[in-house]
C-alpha cells in the first residue's frame, strides 16, 4: 500500500504550495532562473546574474566570514558577473 | 516634496483576469493587483515606485537578501493565486515598465510568444524534486582511527586513510548513480524536466549533500503516477532522501528549452 507523500491536491484547486509558505531557496531557484524574461523598461538580466550567491555572500560575510571560503571551494562555478540592470527609455 | 515616479510591475500573463482570486492578495509593497488587457491577453500588474524599482535602486536592492525575499514572496503570492485561477505564464522577477501603455505594447508585441508559453503549460503542473545523500562524515584526525586499531599497531594510519577514501569515493559514485536513476524514472512520467543548480546549504539549511535539484512539468492526468513514483523512489537507498515540492506555477517552464540559461 502506497503511503502518500502528501495529500494529493487537485491541480487547479488550492494545494500545498498555493498559499502555503514555501521555502525561500526553492522559490529563488524558480524566480531567478525561470519565468519569461521580457524586456521591461527597467529589467534585470537574469542570465548573467547569480543573485542567490550575491545575497548569500553578503549574508555569510555578515555572520560567518570563515564560511564563505568553504562555500566557494565547495562549489566551483562561473564567476559572479554582477547585477546587470538595463534601462530602455 | 516631489511625487515619486511610478512604474508598473508585471507578475505574469494569462488569458483570463484573475478577478476574485486577487482580492486577498497584495502585490509588491502591498499595492493592489490590477490587470492590463490587450485582445484577450491579460497582464497581472501592480504599481511600484521607481525609487525602489528604478535602475540604481534595483541594483542595490537585489543584493539585499531581506528585500529579495519580500519581493520574491510577493511575486510568488500573486503568480500562485493567478495560476490557481487560470493558466498563467510567470514573468521574471522585477519586470517593470514605465507605464500601462508600455505593458499593453509588450502584450501586443509578444502575443505569439505568450500564446506558445500558455499552450505549453496548459493542463500541466510543475513539481519539484530534491534528492539528498546523507553520507558519513569522513574521519579527519588520527585519534579516532588509533582507538579502533589499538589491537593492530602495525597498520599504518595512512593505509587505513587510503582505504577509507576509496570507500567514500565509491559511496559518492553510488549515490550519484542513484540520483540519475531517480531522474530517469521521473523523466519517463513528466512531459519535460529542468535541472536547477544544487542549493547552497547556507540558504537551504540542509546538511545532506544535494545530488539532484530538478523541476518536472507533469500532465495533470499523470500527477498520481508521478507522486507514486516519488514515493517508490524514496525507498531506493537508506542514505538517499527525496523531497517533493509543489504544485508550483510553471516558473521553470515558462520559456522554451533553447532559451534557458545554461546550468
Amino acid at each position: 500500500m502506497d503511503r502518500p507523500v502528501r495529500d494529493l491536491p487537485s491541480p487547479r484547486a488550492p494545494g500545498p504550495a498555493r498559499g502555503e509558505r514555501v521555502a525561500l531557496v526553492d522559490l529563488l531557484d524558480r524566480l531567478l532562473a525561470g519565468g519569461v524574461v521580457i524586456t521591461g523598461d527597467i529589467t534585470i538580466s537574469i542570465a548573467d546574474v547569480d543573485l542567490v550567491r550575491i545575497s548569500l555572500r553578503a549574508l555569510i560575510a555578515s555572520i560567518r566570514p570563515e564560511m564563505s571560503r568553504m562555500v566557494e571551494a565547495d562549489r566551483p562555478r562561473e564567476p559572479i558577473q554582477g547585477v546587470v540592470v538595463r534601462e530602455d527609455r | 516634496m516631489a511625487v515619486p515616479e511610478m512604474g508598473v510591475y508585471v507578475y505574469g500573463v494569462s488569458r483570463a483576469p484573475p478577478g476574485a482570486a486577487m482580492e486577498r492578495v497584495g502585490g509588491v509593497g502591498g499595492a493592489p493587483v490590477q490587470v492590463i488587457e490587450d485582445r484577450g491577453m491579460v497582464a497581472i500588474v501592480s504599481p511600484v515606485s521607481l525609487e525602489e524599482f528604478g535602475e540604481d535602486a534595483l541594483r542595490r536592492n537585489l543584493e539585499d537578501l531581506g528585500w529579495l525575499e519580500s519581493t520574491a514572496r510577493a511575486h510568488h503570492a500573486v503568480v500562485d493565486a493567478a495560476a490557481g485561477h487560470a493558466v498563467t505564464v510567470p514573468l521574471g522577477l522585477a519586470t517593470v515598465y514605465r507605464s500601462e501603455d508600455r505593458v499593453r505594447t509588450a502584450l501586443r508585441d509578444r502575443r505569439e510568444e505568450f500564446t506558445e508559453a500558455l499552450n505549453r503549460i496548459t493542463g500541466r503542473t510543475e513539481w519539484g524534486v530534491k534528492v539528498y545523500a546523507d553520507l558519513a562524515e569522513p574521519v579527519t584526525g588520527p585519534e579516532e582511527g588509533q582507538k579502533e586499531e589499538d589491537a593492530k599497531p602495525g597498520t599504518s594510519y595512512l593505509r587505513r586513510r587510503r582505504v577509507q577514501r576509496q570507500t567514500e569515493e565509491e559511496a559518492r559514485r553510488e549515490v550519484l548513480m542513484t540520483a540519475e536513476r531517480i531522474d530517469d524514472d521521473l523523466c519517463e512520467i513528466a512531459a519535460t524536466r529542468r535541472l536547477h543548480r544544487p542549493q547552497d546549504p547556507q540558504l537551504s539549511g540542509e546538511r545532506g549533500w544535494m545530488i539532484l535539484n530538478a523541476a518536472y512539468l507533469v500532465d495533470d492526468g499523470r500527477t498520481a503516477d508521478f507522486r507514486t513514483a516519488v514515493e517508490r523512489l524514496s525507498g531506493t537507498r537508506p542514505e538517499v532522501r527525496l523531497q517533493l515540492t509543489g504544485p508550483w506555477a510553471p516558473y521553470s517552464f515558462a520559456t522554451e528549452e533553447e532559451s534557458w540559461t545554461d546550468l
